[in-house]
């Protein structure tokens, strides 16, 4: 009796660290991601970005952070008040939660008992991330609707059925996924992935899968939620101070996130050839995830840097026509190459 | 109408190719580019820590010039202010009293002098106008002020000090002016 009430607090003293750990290296990535963003867009720029705050501007974040909680929280007297301040919680809530079923590698042995550097490992790992993609476009919706706004509520139905159409392309890609690894378990799939990449056999469903990524984050070149030019920031217009600053971060957040599912479904999470993930007493598996999410990262901030806004109607063409046939397409040659090679 | 310049592209609405309705080859050539523009040296001067070197010929805040005694060397004619084409430049013209040769070069002297830097556009006709060699521009920039009244320098701020180190050097601009005209 005692042993097993010893071994259930040890795994929710374990929990806990790992979802504090967890929590504060989002959080720290999705600040930092912030001044990368500024960085690197500096330098595809020809410019330096930020370089005053500390050595090389390291401290931007936190000056960033001090102007989002020192400026005026303004709610607009129009508003639906309580959703309007629920609104970037919910968001915020939302894209920190999907982090839990990342599996940051493999399973430590310490003091003779197992940790598991995975918060939670699902069975459905894969239905959960996709239906918390769902759930953030709440976050969007509310926020551009509580504002009483005609820009944040066209931002907010743009995101949303943006959201809705890329939300299709994406799952029929993980069905390829999981066609191939015959679990929707993240940890399962990475595990199946320490020979081969699913990238190589899923060429056309990481193309697909990227593509949706960057519109289920609305990143550029769909980032037509926030368009600064034509909607004034989209949703997030009548929000200011720390209200604005969670929607931000959700953001980066979600970017994080999605880079590290990339990372797990395409690219093998925690393994890479020739290093074995158990290295630096098992350090070497997170190690190896976060440096495939920030390579991600870039890649999404280069493409942002890169290529201009699509326009509204020709972001639903590519989803609806373009996108989810071929998602289907690949779906069906996943399953002939599964009949043929009986793999 | 038969263009000018022969630059001018006719547009045509084409349909797409099939390479070019993928995307794919056009995202990578532009990513590419990027990334070529992400290994390159920046342009940024970073302002405040560093500053570029100013031209030689830079026109700036103005000086009064004083001559080797220390005398003023403006006498008020006046010819500055009409060739200025901002109308930035009034003065107060006086006649210089006894004991005072010691201040002022020539028998008549500018009691007011003063210059609205708003207004001026820094094109130095004046310096070009003056017969005296009294008024120069210097390669000083002009300080930043809340006040719009701050900006109509009096000869407080522009005529030069008359102990050596307290002088302003115009040499530098008249030599690169003068070298223009003879090449």
């Amino acid at each position: 009796m005692t042993a097993l009430l010893l071994f259930s607090l040890g795994l929710i003293i374990e929990k806990a660290v790992l979802i504090i750990v967890l929590f504060v290296v989002t959080l720290g990535v999705a600040a930092y991601s912030t001044y990368g963003e500024r960085k690197i867009a500096a330098f595809f720029q020809d410019r330096l970005g930020p370089s005053n705050a500390g050595p090389w501007g390291l401290l931007q974040p936190l000056a960033d952070g001090v102007k989002m909680f020192t400026k005026e929280d303004f709610v607009p007297n129009q508003s639906e008040r309580w959703i309007y301040i629920l609104a970037p919680g919910a968001f915020i809530f939302v894209a920190l939660m999907a982090s839990a079923v990342i599996p940051w590698g493999t399973t430590l042995t310490l003091g003779g008992l197992n940790w598991d550097l995975q918060v939670a490992d699902l069975n459905i790992g894969i239905l959960y991330v996709i239906g918390l993609a769902s759930l953030s476009v709440y976050g969007i919706m509310l926020g551009g609707w509580a504002s009483n706004n005609k820009f944040s509520l066209y931002g907010a139905i743009r995101a949303s059925s943006q959201m809705i159409s890329y939300e299709l392309a994406m799952g029929l890609s993980l069905i390829a996924i999981v066609m191939l690894s015959g679990s929707l378990s993240l940890k399962t799939i990475v595990d199946q992935q320490a020979g081969m990449w699913n990238v190589v056999y899923q060429p056309l469903g990481f193309i697909l899968f990227l593509t949706c990524a960057l519109a289920e984050c609305n990143r550029a070149p769909f980032d037509m939620a926030e368009c600064e030019t034509e909607l004034i920031g989209g949703y997030h217009t009548e929000y200011s101070a720390m209200k604005l600053g969670m929607f931000l971060f959700a953001e980066y957040i979600n970017m994080f996130i999605s880079c590290t599912i990339i990372s797990c479904l395409y690219f093998g999470g925690y393994h890479f050839p020739g290093v074995d993930p158990g290295w630096l007493g098992g350090l070497m598996g997170p190690i190896v995830l976060l440096a495939k999410a920030f390579f991600f990262i870039f890649v999404f901030m280069w493409i942002r840097w890169t290529l201009p806004r699509f326009r509204y109607d020709q972001l639903m063409h590519l989803g609806w026509k373009s996108l989810i046939p071929l998602a289907i397409v690949n779906m069906m040659l996943t399953g002939a190459g599964i009949l043929w090679l009986g793999k | 109408m038969q263009s000018l310049t022969n630059r001018s592209k006719n547009v045509v609405n084409k349909k797409m190719t099939f390479m070019e309705r993928i995307y794919l080859p056009a995202i990578a050539k532009g990513m590419w580019t990027t990334l070529k523009h992400f290994f390159r040296k920046s342009n940024t001067v970073s302002y405040p820590q560093e500053q570029r070197e100013f031209a030689p010929v830079y026109r700036g805040w103005h000086v009064l010039k004083r001559d080797e005694q220390g005398r003023e060397n403006c006498t008020a004619c006046g010819l500055c202010a009409v060739a200025c084409p901002a109308e930035a430049i009034t003065m107060v013209a006086e006649e210089r009293q006894k004991g005072e040769e010691h201040l002022y070069r020539e028998e008549k002297y500018a009691a007011v002098y003063e210059i609205n830097m708003l207004r001026c556009i820094f094109c130095g006709l004046c310096e070009e106008a003056c017969p005296k060699e009294a008024i120069f521009l210097t390669d000083r920039l002009v300080p930043s002020d809340y006040v719009r009244q701050n900006f109509i320098f009096g000869k407080d701020m522009l005529v030069e000090g008359i102990t050596p180190d307290k002088r302003i050097d115009v040499t530098v601009r008249q030599k690169h002016l003068t070298e223009k005209v003879m090449s």
